[in-house]
């Protein structure tokens, strides 16, 4: 397959051809560009929409506990049920395939957070690394709780931006000071922003921390997951009420409570409210792949139409090379490996300027609805081989019907 | 070297057809230097092109060098047209982004011949057409007579059986012209068969043999005394 001679052939045509190399290079480099472009918009588009519609993830599930009001198995009604740490990791363990994020939490109202001379009363959280992701919350500045600080229960502290603006006068200050919450030292490791407004007057800290200074036991006011997510949403939901009602049913079990009783285990399952969301989401991907195929279509015919031109630029010179012994096949091999060689090099070189430009600019849109355009670089990458194969193959049959045009015909041809 | 019986070509002009050639009987031996005269439209440039494989005849034998010419596949009549055949065309045909020695290795290109040995060959030839100072200039740079010199070069660097001109002083002043008479009488002198189409007496003055077609056929066919271009230039 490689042949010197047949890469000087074509490297002669190419350089000696700079105009015609140049167009076909900008149509094809340029397509590229604007698939990159519409691709990374169209992203942007979906994570903007995503961003807007979700306060917490759109699937959560969360569990919390109350006073029984049936009595069972000789049990008074009007028992406080608590549910500890135990039962959570229990959950954990049985769905460990269908949870994507969870979190215990233990709350605790009524203390007082002071910097220096300023104060305020905040809730505090004590919370898992995922609580993050479980309240979609965007770190500001710093680092969310993670794992380490779980283990060795750290006294440490994220702290949400309307707390960190009463505190610190410059909440970018924040990071690395320490405040005092019910006379404890916390260190401010992070500054979050969380799409619910309410919540951005906690204070989340390890769980473990909490649990050690305030509870007897490992006590949990709540426990919150997310499911895997599901494309479809009648899936997601039917799942989702599955998962809510056994893990009910298992606590209520644990803590010998009617299984009719509504108030001692209670659960909220945000998926039954997110059918729009759902549907959005799936319109935006529609939206994406609408766009992205569209794109490759007339990419493909721009493509098959420089080959059309070339061919017809080309077919006296074919006609030529056919009178002194050139044969079809040589001729076909010749025009697809220009054109190969060109729509390569331009689709990289569009490529890579339509990645500098989103890179660029995805940094600087501060729209609402577009968050981060950004196009996934193999994606990219295969959209580019498919130009070129669809390049090659649109650029076949021109080829093939220059190569069989009689030699006098195309000698006719002025 | 060519026997051809019986040849009959018509085309077919939208719901007419156009008989061209109507019962063709033509014979060229080796070394024979021929022109073939008519008007336009008398089906001497069809003969050519058929005797060149750039056509097929329908109905008819073509032998060329014991070889039966019919119902060949694009791939062999490639072969042949590049082995026995060198073309020289009224419009010169070279490609325009070449230069005058990458445009007459081209045939050996197309016989696999290595990169070297190519430009060894062209050179030579081209030395021959004296246009081996011209040898890295392209097409534009040349003027006409240059052009067709290098166009006969190319024809001959595939070292072919026969030498196939059409009209190869259509585009030229008579100045230029006998100047590639000359050419062609000295490459006729070295034993190579050539077939010159000409619709011009002084050029087929200059030839061994006259033929004249008129509607399709041979109305006359002639052995003459050459008159050397040598003396005009």
């Amino acid at each position: 397959m490689f042949n010197i001679d047949r890469w000087q052939e074509i490297f002669e045509a190419i350089s000696k051809n700079k105009l015609r190399t140049f167009l076909t290079g900008i149509s094809v480099g340029s397509g590229i560009f604007i698939l990159i472009i519409l691709l990374g918009v169209a992203n942007g588009f979906k994570n903007g929409t995503k961003e807007q519609f979700a306060r917490d993830a759109a699937t959560l599930i969360e569990f919390w506990s109350n006073k029984t009001s049936k009595e069972y198995k000789g049990l008074n009604s009007g028992r406080r049920i608590k549910m500890t740490e135990e039962d959570y990791n229990l959950i954990k363990q049985t769905y460990k395939e269908d949870i994507e994020y969870e979190s215990v939490d233990f709350w605790k109202n009524g203390l007082a957070t002071s910097y220096q001379s300023k104060s305020g009363n905040y809730q505090v959280i004590g919370a898992m690394p995922d609580k993050q992701f479980l309240e979609s919350a965007e770190l500001l500045s710093g680092r969310f709780v993670n794992q380490k600080d779980v283990d060795k229960t750290l006294k440490v502290a994220v702290i949400g931006i309307e707390v960190a603006k009463e505190l610190f006068t410059n909440y970018k200050t924040a990071v690395g000071k320490y405040i005092t919450t019910g006379n404890v030292n916390y260190k401010v490791i992070g500054v979050f922003l969380d799409p619910n407004e309410r919540e951005n007057t906690r204070l989340y800290v390890p769980y473990s921390t909490l649990t050690q200074l305030y509870a007897s036991v490992n006590w949990g006011s709540g426990f919150v997951f997310t499911l895997e997510p599901e494309e479809n949403y009648d899936i997601a939901l039917a799942k989702s009420e599955a998962f809510a009602n056994q893990v009910k049913s298992k606590l209520q079990q644990i803590h010998k409570v009617h299984p009719d009783d509504v108030t001692a285990i209670r659960h909220f399952n945000a998926v039954e409210g997110s059918k729009e969301i759902y549907q959005l989401i799936l319109g935006m991907k529609l939206f994406f792949w609408a766009v992205g195929i569209l794109t490759l279509i007339a990419g493909v015919v721009g493509v098959g139409n420089i080959m059309l031109i070339i061919v017809k630029e080309r077919t006296k010179e074919i006609g030529i090379r056919k009178a002194l012994g050139a044969q079809p096949k040589t001729i076909i091999a010749m025009i697809l490996h220009e054109a190969i060689f060109i729509t390569s090099i331009s689709g990289v070189i569009g490529l890579l300027f339509g990645f500098t430009v989103l890179e660029f600019i995805g940094g600087q849109i501060k729209t609402e609805f577009i968050l981060n355009p950004k196009v996934d670089f193999s994606i990219a990458i295969s959209t580019v081989i498919l130009l070129v194969i669809a390049g090659v193959v649109a650029g076949y049959f021109p080829a093939k019907y220059a190569a069989k045009i009689k030699p006098i015909i195309a000698l006719r041809d002025e | 070297m060519i026997r051809i019986t019986d040849i009959y070509k018509s085309y077919q002009i939208g719901k007419n057809t156009l008989p061209v050639l109507k019962g063709i009987d033509f014979n060229v031996d080796k070394g024979e230097m021929v022109s073939i005269m008519g008007s336009s439209g008398s089906g001497k440039s069809t003969l050519l092109n058929i005797i060149g494989i750039l056509d097929e005849a329908d109905r008819g034998t073509y032998n060329l060098d014991g070889i039966e010419v019919k119902n060949l596949n694009e791939k062999i009549a490639a072969k042949y047209r590049n082995q026995f055949l060198g073309f020289i065309f009224q419009s010169f045909n070279l490609i325009n982004y070449k230069t005058a020695l990458d445009n007459v290795a081209l045939p050996l290109y197309y016989q696999g011949v290595s990169r070297k040995k190519r430009e060894e060959k062209a050179l030579f030839y081209l030395d021959k057409v004296g246009l081996s100072n011209w040898a890295k200039h392209v097409p534009s740079e040349l003027s006409g007579g240059q052009k067709q010199r290098v166009a006969i070069a190319r024809a001959l660097a595939s070292d072919p059986k026969v030498l196939l001109a059409d009209e190869p002083t259509g585009a030229l002043d008579t100045k230029t012209s006998y100047g590639v008479m000359e050419l062609l009488q000295q490459i006729n002198d070295e034993g190579k068969t050539v077939i010159i189409v000409t619709h011009e007496p002084d050029i087929a003055a200059m030839t061994k043999r006259n033929v004249e077609l008129k509607d399709g056929l041979i109305i006359s066919d002639k052995i003459i005394e050459p008159v050397r271009a040598t003396l005009y230039v």
